[in-house]
């Protein structure tokens, strides 16, 4: 296998990873649910860990291993997750994804430039480990958590030893080892405080094989050494052997996990765990009572088990823990569903799929022109099943814009901290699906459309809350499919667009005659003309007046529009239009003159009958005024008008017109082939494709036809 | 059942290689009398397994409402019992040797 091959996978693997593993951290506090999350992180690290090692790239290695290190604790109970260890971690995310690019770019060594920050976040890593974070500003966000073991956490152990659990595996004598000569081996590397043998497993004389080991131990053990180097004493039987060892100072909860995971009766653990010195009984009592209390809202017979002199744990709650260990398990098998594939494999896929659907064109027209009834059907059989393979191409390329959503979840947490705002992301429509181009060249624009939402749209608390409104501010990210279309919304509940300043700006910028009437939705969309600002205070997140209409550009540039809509002291919502594919598209054949052209099927209402008084530009459409689009006049083409002309009803967003046409010829499914640079100016025309005949027919750019008729009073549908 | 005492005594290696025999020995030993003795004092080497049988033999003995004592416990034997705390476990009175 090529290196250089496997490098790229597992530099995709890793960003992907370090986005999941982004998602789960900022959903730890959102959720509540805890542990799926963290085992979600941990995983994102350890498969990170474990593929650098493979290309022997130590820096990164060494960096995950620490933030493994920390998540492993946070995993087993012993350090508790809070909003300061969120936002660490989030950074050893961002670190990652630096040393990612770096190693994309080249770089297989520490750049010395990032180096201190790896430092400094290590070391801040490890101090969390240690405990010591100082928890005093820190508020505790998982007060949703889990109910079964957070509570407890708060209280530490006394104990200063490790506390080590053994079973061995039944098979290890017959292997040659003999636990008890790791025991003395363990003994060289500290001291054994206390330890209970645990014969449990022992099974009645008749059925016990003497030559299989049986035997449990729990120790108590006092020693300078790491957990690795504990570890390693029982590095030769650990395959068969379960080995669980509690660093010294751990929460009483860690020992609670402990007796839970354990096969014997938890009332025997109990006593053997206080036997051997790890943790008192005033401990253990104390935390599984609390731990009672905590569920007594929970139906009763739950705590109905409660340990003898030592207590118990609910087993309602090692259900829950099963039934999530079982749920993740699932989800990953579901991962493991899919493959991954060259873009650029797609795409050639893509393009042999558009030759193929034209050459299907070239041979259904020869079948009509010589008019061979067999050879027309085959050519309809064939058609039907290039539409076929078009679709299943094109969906290959469809993804899901949750993905693209859920980033915002990081964008909008790291944004409200530093405008010092509270606020929150509601997500919806995430698994609509559109192009992937599409989600790639999206993601920027909706940047700052979230950002500037958070700074200029959600007012500081004390407005809000002035206001009537709740103190924590709403963004909403919403996706769905309208013809043809999908239709990104990106709502905030803050203050508004304010009409008379946005006015006031525009006419002092000269962007608009003051003397001219505009409507509420021209004034609004006046905010993404170049150079507009409205916000008083530049802030280093908007408000330079470079932005809004860059995001217009760049929306405009994939086919889309960008609108505004907003209501003073109840918020603004911005919604954006795309096209859902880029390549290939179902179209509507007319002609004018000699020249074809094609438009998006999905943009047809309907096509009726050419009437009008003489002159005028709009007709009666079933009692509404519909403006037209002659399109001989638009684009200059000569001679007359055929006898009976007719109209194509196009509907964009809330906009219809009518386009004034010669001939109808009917559905035809477009490979989009894009203009030359040459042409980039040509206004109302968004491509070109080939026909049947080998002919070049323009496709039509729906919404800057919309414009053109825009200024001349376009019917907004009820709005 | 007569309140008799048997009494057998173990010596050399309690270990993986004679556990089989040695299960099949003590718990037959165990079964003739209500009390079984087993002296220790010749054992040389003690391991897991070894352990093991005499553990089964502690269990087997109260869950059949007998009794197992064991005496003149070897160097061995203590060392073991000591290091794994069996103490309590067995219930004898440990010879300390000086």
């Amino acid at each position: 296998m090529n290196l250089d091959d496997a490098l790229q996978t597992f530099i995709a693997e890793s960003r992907e990873l370090l986005e999941e593993m982004e998602n789960a951290l900022l959903n730890v506090d959102l959720a509540g649910d805890q542990g799926e999350a963290i085992n979600a992180i941990f995983r994102a690290a350890h498969t990170i860990k474990g593929s650098a090692g493979l290309f022997s790239l130590d820096h990164i290695v060494a960096f995950t291993h620490v933030v493994e290190s920390l998540l492993d604790k946070v995993r087993d109970g012993s350090v508790t997750l809070n909003d300061e260890m969120v936002v660490l971690l989030l950074s050893c995310c961002d670190y990652l994804s630096g040393m990612m690019n770096g190693l994309a770019a080249g770089q297989h060594e520490q750049d010395p430039d990032t180096a201190p920050e790896g430092e400094m976040l290590q070391q801040q890593l490890r101090r969390h480990m240690d405990g010591e974070a100082a928890p005093a500003a820190v508020p505790v966000l998982h007060a949703v958590a889990e109910p079964s073991v957070e509570r407890i956490d708060a209280e530490r152990g006394d104990s200063d030893y490790w506390h080590i659990s053994l079973r061995f595996g039944r098979v290890v004598l017959q292997n040659g080892m003999d636990p008890i000569a790791f025991l003395r081996y363990l003994a060289k590397l500290g001291r054994i405080v206390g330890i209970a043998t645990v014969p449990d497993a022992l099974p009645p004389a008749d059925e016990m094989d003497a030559e299989l080991c049986y035997l449990g131990f729990e120790i108590a053990f006092d020693s300078t050494a790491d957990r690795e180097a504990i570890a390693g004493v029982f590095e030769f039987v650990q395959e068969d052997c379960e080995i669980r060892i509690i660093p010294p100072h751990s929460k009483v909860s860690e020992y609670v996990a402990l007796i839970r995971a354990l096969p014997e009766q938890r009332a025997r653990l109990g006593e053997i765990l206080v036997r051997c010195g790890s943790v008192t009984q005033q401990e253990l009592d104390g935390a599984l009572q609390q731990q009672s209390h905590k569920e007594e809202d929970v139906p009763q017979q739950q705590l109905g088990s409660i340990l003898v002199g030592a207590g118990n744990v609910p087993p309602v709650v090692v259900e829950a823990a099963l039934a999530k260990q079982k749920q993740v398990s699932e989800q990953k098998a579901q991962e493991s569903r899919s493959i991954r594939v060259d873009s650029d494999k797609l795409d050639k896929l893509i393009d042999l799929v558009g030759e193929l659907i034209i050459a299907g064109a070239r041979a259904n027209m020869i079948g009509q022109h010589i008019q061979n009834s067999e050879l027309l059907e085959c050519t309809s059989t064939l058609t039907g099943l290039v539409e076929d393979v078009r679709d299943a191409a094109l969906e290959l390329r469809m993804v899901k814009i949750g993905a693209t959503f859920n980033r915002f979840q990081r964008v909008v947490h790291d944004v409200a901290r530093e405008l010092g705002k509270d606020i929150g992301l509601i997500v919806d429509g995430e698994d609509s699906e559109l192009d992937k181009t599409v989600v790639e060249k999206i993601g920027d624009p909706l940047m700052h459309l979230v950002r500037n939402a958070m700074d200029h749209g959600i007012e500081p608390a004390e407005v809000r809350v002035a206001a009537g409104k709740p103190a924590k501010g709403m963004i909403k990210l919403n996706a769905f499919h309208e013809s043809g279309s999908i239709v990104i919304e990106v709502c905030d509940d803050g203050g508004g667009l304010r009409k008379e300043k946005i006015l006031a700006k525009a006419v002092e910028r000269g962007l608009v005659d003051p003397e001219r009437k505009l409507s509420d939705s021209e004034i609004y969309n006046l905010i993404f003309e170049a150079g507009f600002s409205t916000a008083e205070k530049i802030t280093n997140l908007s408000g330079r007046g470079v932005g809004m209409d860059v995001v217009k550009r760049n929306i405009q540039a994939l086919r889309g529009s960008v609108d505004v809509g907003s209501k003073e002291g109840q918020g603004t919502t911005v919604t954006v239009r795309l096209p859902l594919t880029l390549a290939i598209i179902d179209g509507f054949l007319v002609q004018v003159g000699s020249s074809v052209f094609v438009i998006p099927l999905d943009m047809i209402e309907e096509c009726i009958e050419y009437a009008t008084e003489p002159g005028q530009d709009y007709t009666n459409l079933r009692g509404q005024v519909l403006p037209l689009v002659r399109l001989r006049e638009l684009f200059r083409v000569g001679g007359a008008a055929t006898r009976r002309e007719s109209i194509v009803v196009l509907k964009f967003g809330n906009q219809r017109a009518g386009l004034v046409v010669d001939t109808l010829l009917g559905e035809f499914q477009t490979v989009i082939k894009p203009l030359s640079p040459i042409f980039s100016e040509v206004k109302c025309i968004s491509g070109s494709t080939i026909l049947g005949s080998g002919e070049v027919a323009l496709i039509l750019d729906v919404a800057a036809l919309m414009n053109t008729v825009g200024g001349k009073g376009a019917v907004a549908l009820a709005a | 059942m007569a309140d008799d005492i048997n009494r057998i005594s173990l010596d050399g290696e309690l270990t993986i290689y004679h556990a089989a025999d040695l299960k099949t020995r003590v718990l037959e030993a165990l079964r003739k009398a209500r009390v079984l003795e087993i002296d220790l004092s010749g054992v040389t080497e003690l391991d897991t397994a070894g352990l093991q049988v005499l553990m089964l033999a502690k269990q087997t003995a109260a869950a059949e409402q007998r009794e197992l004592r064991l005496l003149q416990h070897s160097p061995a034997v203590v060392e073991i019992f000591e290091m794994l705390d069996l103490g309590a476990f067995f219930g004898d009175a440990v010879l300390i040797h000086a």
